[in-house]
């Protein structure tokens, strides 16, 4: 059959099976929009700038496991990707980036709306393509996916200059790809496996240490069976919330800087780390020279050069983590039969007097300004029963969610780690919500973060995407002021966000609805009214600016040395309690506390 | 310590740049960086010659591995190896000069490729030492331009050539430590 490239592009994408497209349009590429004028399959998200479309792309891929896929034209278009690709590349998401170029003839001649877009792209990308012939484009297509979501996942871009979008080859979908430089390895080393069994089974203080690599190999029963049957502890990372239970009495919820007090001391306590599909990022081990100083090393993850890269590992096992975890349980099913409970008896009554000493709480006077752990609380418990998607931005309103929100569900959770890209949060939810038009998605956003992407919310309305966002709109990048307080003596440089819209006239400029809550006691309210709504939803959670996100390790500290509570709030309380206890009143009324 | 790395790429366009663009990119070191083709025309060599302690040694390695254009990576420096370097060298020689220079080029086997009334320039192939050991022998008589080609180096014994399996090798680079 012969075809132009723009219908090549589409009869490849229909073979791969997407059925949506994120994109904006432009010179270059519109032979290829032209013919995706007459499919409803894939289907094409026009968003509103090309930063939009990857972020929700992004957020489709984190949802399904699915590649997200964006198509965008020459120059700028392009360009406005590059903050998408870098972000999809350090969290591994799948994406395949189709950017328009300049024809053929012209490349390199700084021709209108012209840019090396291989030469940008090539370090925030898992591999990319130029196209210089149609008779590549299919061949190019396939490898592209292959690639995204083979091995560790990642961004691919493939570039496709006009002329090759317009010229005629015989279409052939090959069925299968080979590279011979490019073959991830799935299964683990069966020695290693066996080494790593054992040493779990010897472990007396042993902790698992979870990250993102098994929300992408779907591990996630696997991973369960595995807690169960050793009795280990459970850490997560920012990026592997919702892969084990939040709610399974062995998690210890996240570890790292604003992780929980009891995984941060289990890890540095801990004589045996089984870290699976996690990088042991500087969020997460603090500083390094001190970071888990009793422990024995298990490292599982898909990409050799994770492996040894910041620490010293004892037992490596490259592969796949569902592969490894299920080859790793089937030793562990016939030698543990139960007794790991019992054997782990003094690990756990010492994790158990951390959770108690510091569980993650808050404090939310009925008189005061709205606590956003306590918003972040509330939604929890009026949402949780319907498992809903959860996207964030990056911030303050990011680290208490990842506290206060617990997830049960794998990828049910959107946000930016290894990047930290303000502005993710609205578009990932729009991009979940498209995949799953039935299911509650919420983006909870900090009002400097949406700032950075609401233009979304004219795709939200086009599409019919009721997301709800809740506005945490502290009047602040909250996140630097926090940081401002602590190591700059609370001078507030550039972290004031002055002028900001009116949320809900915003809301109502685009045709969405605007909520609004300002005192604790509307909160509930405001996020009951907004779940009865058919409709995007923007709510403006008036919070008090000034709360802090504690506890927290301060960059390059230990994992040993939290802070735990806001310095200045500590005192206060103790004198409350002092003269609480003389008044012999053991509660205070008006509080509540998780 | 110094390394050679052997790296065997896919001949197209953009492999040289990922391969430059990776060691820029993570601030890996890179002293000498030369490329060619080899028997098989869709395949280059690399020879990168870098320094770093063992765990960074081991980084570039896996890094290198995990591009998709690269095929194989040896490095050299883990067992026996011959490696050269090809240097031109032109240099004033006038008068009593032009004489010391035959001589040097002579004790070095090394050869005169071309002459004016004021220059020769010289053609030296060799290892490390030899190279320099010219150098400092021709530097009082004036260098005028001094071109090096990188080092190139190849294996004693046979390496193994699998090229199809390069996750195999991967699996298998990973040194244990400690325990
Ligand atoms: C694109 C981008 N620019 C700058 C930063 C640095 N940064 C990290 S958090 C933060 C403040 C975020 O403010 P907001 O979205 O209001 O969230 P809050 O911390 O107030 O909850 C900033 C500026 C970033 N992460 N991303
Ligand atoms: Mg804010």
């Amino acid at each position: 059959m012969r075809l132009n490239g723009a219908q090549i592009f589409v009869e490849s994408l229909r073979k791969e099976e997407v059925k949506v497209i994120f994109g904006l349009p432009g010179g270059v590429v519109l032979k290829i929009f032209d013919v995706l004028y007459d499919y409803k399959d894939p289907a094409l998200v026009l968003t509103r700038h090309e930063q939009g479309a990857m972020h929700m792309a992004e957020g489709y891929a984190k949802a399904t496991g699915k590649p997200g896929v964006v198509l965008v034209t020459s120059g700028p278009g392009m360009t406005n990707t590059v903050t998408g690709l870098a972000d999809a590349y350090m969290d591994s998401v799948p994406l395949v980036v189709f950017t328009g170029q300049v024809s053929t003839n012209l490349i390199g001649n700084d021709a209108f709306q012209e840019a090396d877009n291989v030469g940008i792209s090539r370090p925030c990308t898992k591999y990319n393509y130029l196209v210089k012939d149609v008779n590549d484009l299919a061949q190019t297509i396939k490898e592209a996916f292959y690639i995204a979501t083979t091995g560790r996942p990642g961004p691919v871009l493939v570039d496709i200059p006009k002329d090759v979008s317009m010229n005629q080859a015989e279409f052939n979908y090959p069925e299968k790809v080979y590279i011979r430089g490019y073959n991830p390895t799935y299964e683990g080393h069966k020695w290693q496996i066996k080494q790593a069994a054992d040493a779990i089974l010897k472990a007396k203080r042993p902790v698992l240490y979870v990250g993102g690599g098994t929300v992408f190999s779907n591990a996630f029963e696997e991973l369960r069976e595995f807690a169960e049957l050793t009795q280990i502890p459970v850490d997560m990372t920012l990026m592997a919330l919702g892969s084990f239970p939040g709610t399974h009495p062995l998690s210890l919820g996240m570890l790292g800087m604003h992780g929980s007090y009891a995984s941060n001391m289990a890890i540095h306590h801990s004589d045996l780390i089984m870290a699976v599909g996690s990088r042991f990022d500087d969020r997460v081990t603090g500083k390094v020279s001190e970071f888990a100083p009793y422990a024995k090393i298990v490292h599982v993850d898909i990409d050799p050069t994770s492996i040894q890269k910041i620490m010293d590992v004892h037992i490596p096992i490259v592969g796949d983590v569902k592969c490894v975890l299920r080859e790793l349980n089937q030793h562990l099913r016939t030698s543990v039969d139960g007794r790991r409970k019992e054997e782990l008896k003094p690990w756990w009554n010492q994790i158990e007097e951390w959770q108690k000493k510091h569980p993650l709480t808050y404090t939310q006077e009925k008189n005061q300004k709205i606590k956003t752990s306590y918003l972040i609380d509330r939604l929890y418990q009026l949402t949780k029963d319907q498992n809903p998607i959860v996207a964030t931005d990056v911030g303050q309103h990011q680290m208490w969610a990842a506290q206060h929100f617990k997830l049960d569900h794998p990828r049910t959770w959107l946000t930016s780690g290894g990047l930290g890209t303000m502005g993710f949060g609205f578009p990932a939810a729009l991009g979940a919500q498209r995949a799953f038009p039935g299911r509650l998605v919420l983006a909870i956003v900090g009002d400097g973060s949406f700032q950075m992407n609401l233009q979304e919310l004219a795709t939200a309305m086009d599409h019919h995407l009721p997301v709800k966002v809740a506005i945490v709109n502290n009047g602040y990048h909250g996140m630097v002021r926090q940081w401002q307080d602590l190591f700059y003596n609370s001078r507030y440089s550039a972290s004031y966000l002055g002028t900001c819209p009116d949320y809900v006239k915003l809301a109502d400029a685009y045709g969405a609805i605007g909520l609004r809550a300002t005192k604790p006691d509307e909160v509930d309210g405001v996020i009951q009214e907004a779940l009865k709504i058919d409709k995007p939803v923007l709510i403006d959670f008036q919070v008090d600016p000034h709360e802090n996100c504690y506890p927290m390790i301060p960059a390059g500290g230990a994992n040993n040395e939290m802070i735990l509570e806001n310095p200045a709030e500590l005192q206060k309380k103790e004198k409350e309690k002092a003269g609480l206890k003389k008044a012999g009143n053991g509660e205070k009324e008006g509080v509540l506390t998780a | 310590m110094e390394h050679i790395i052997s790296v065997m790429v896919e001949n197209k366009f953009g492999a040289l740049s990922r391969v430059a663009g990776l060691f820029s990119g993570r601030g890996f070191n890179i002293e000498s960086l030369s490329v060619g083709p080899t028997m098989d025309p869709s395949i280059s060599l690399m020879t990168l010659v870098t320094r770093g302690d063992d765990r960074i040694v081991e980084q570039i390695t896996k890094q290198l591995n995990k591009l998709i254009d690269v095929i194989k990576v040896v490095d050299l420096t883990e067992s026996a190896f011959v490696a050269r370097e090809t240097v031109l060298i032109k240099i004033n020689a006038k008068g009593e000069d032009r004489a010391e220079a035959l001589r040097v080029t002579d004790i070095f086997r090394a050869k005169v490729v071309d002459s004016t009334p004021g220059t020769y320039t010289i053609e030296i192939t060799g290892d490390t030492d030899k190279i320099e050991a010219i150098i400092n022998l021709l530097r009082p008589l004036g260098i005028k331009e001094l071109v090096r080609t990188g080092r190139i180096a190849i294996a004693r014994e046979d390496v193994k050539t699998t090229v199809q399996d390069k996750s195999q090798d991967k699996s298998q680079d990973i040194k244990r430590v400690g325990t």
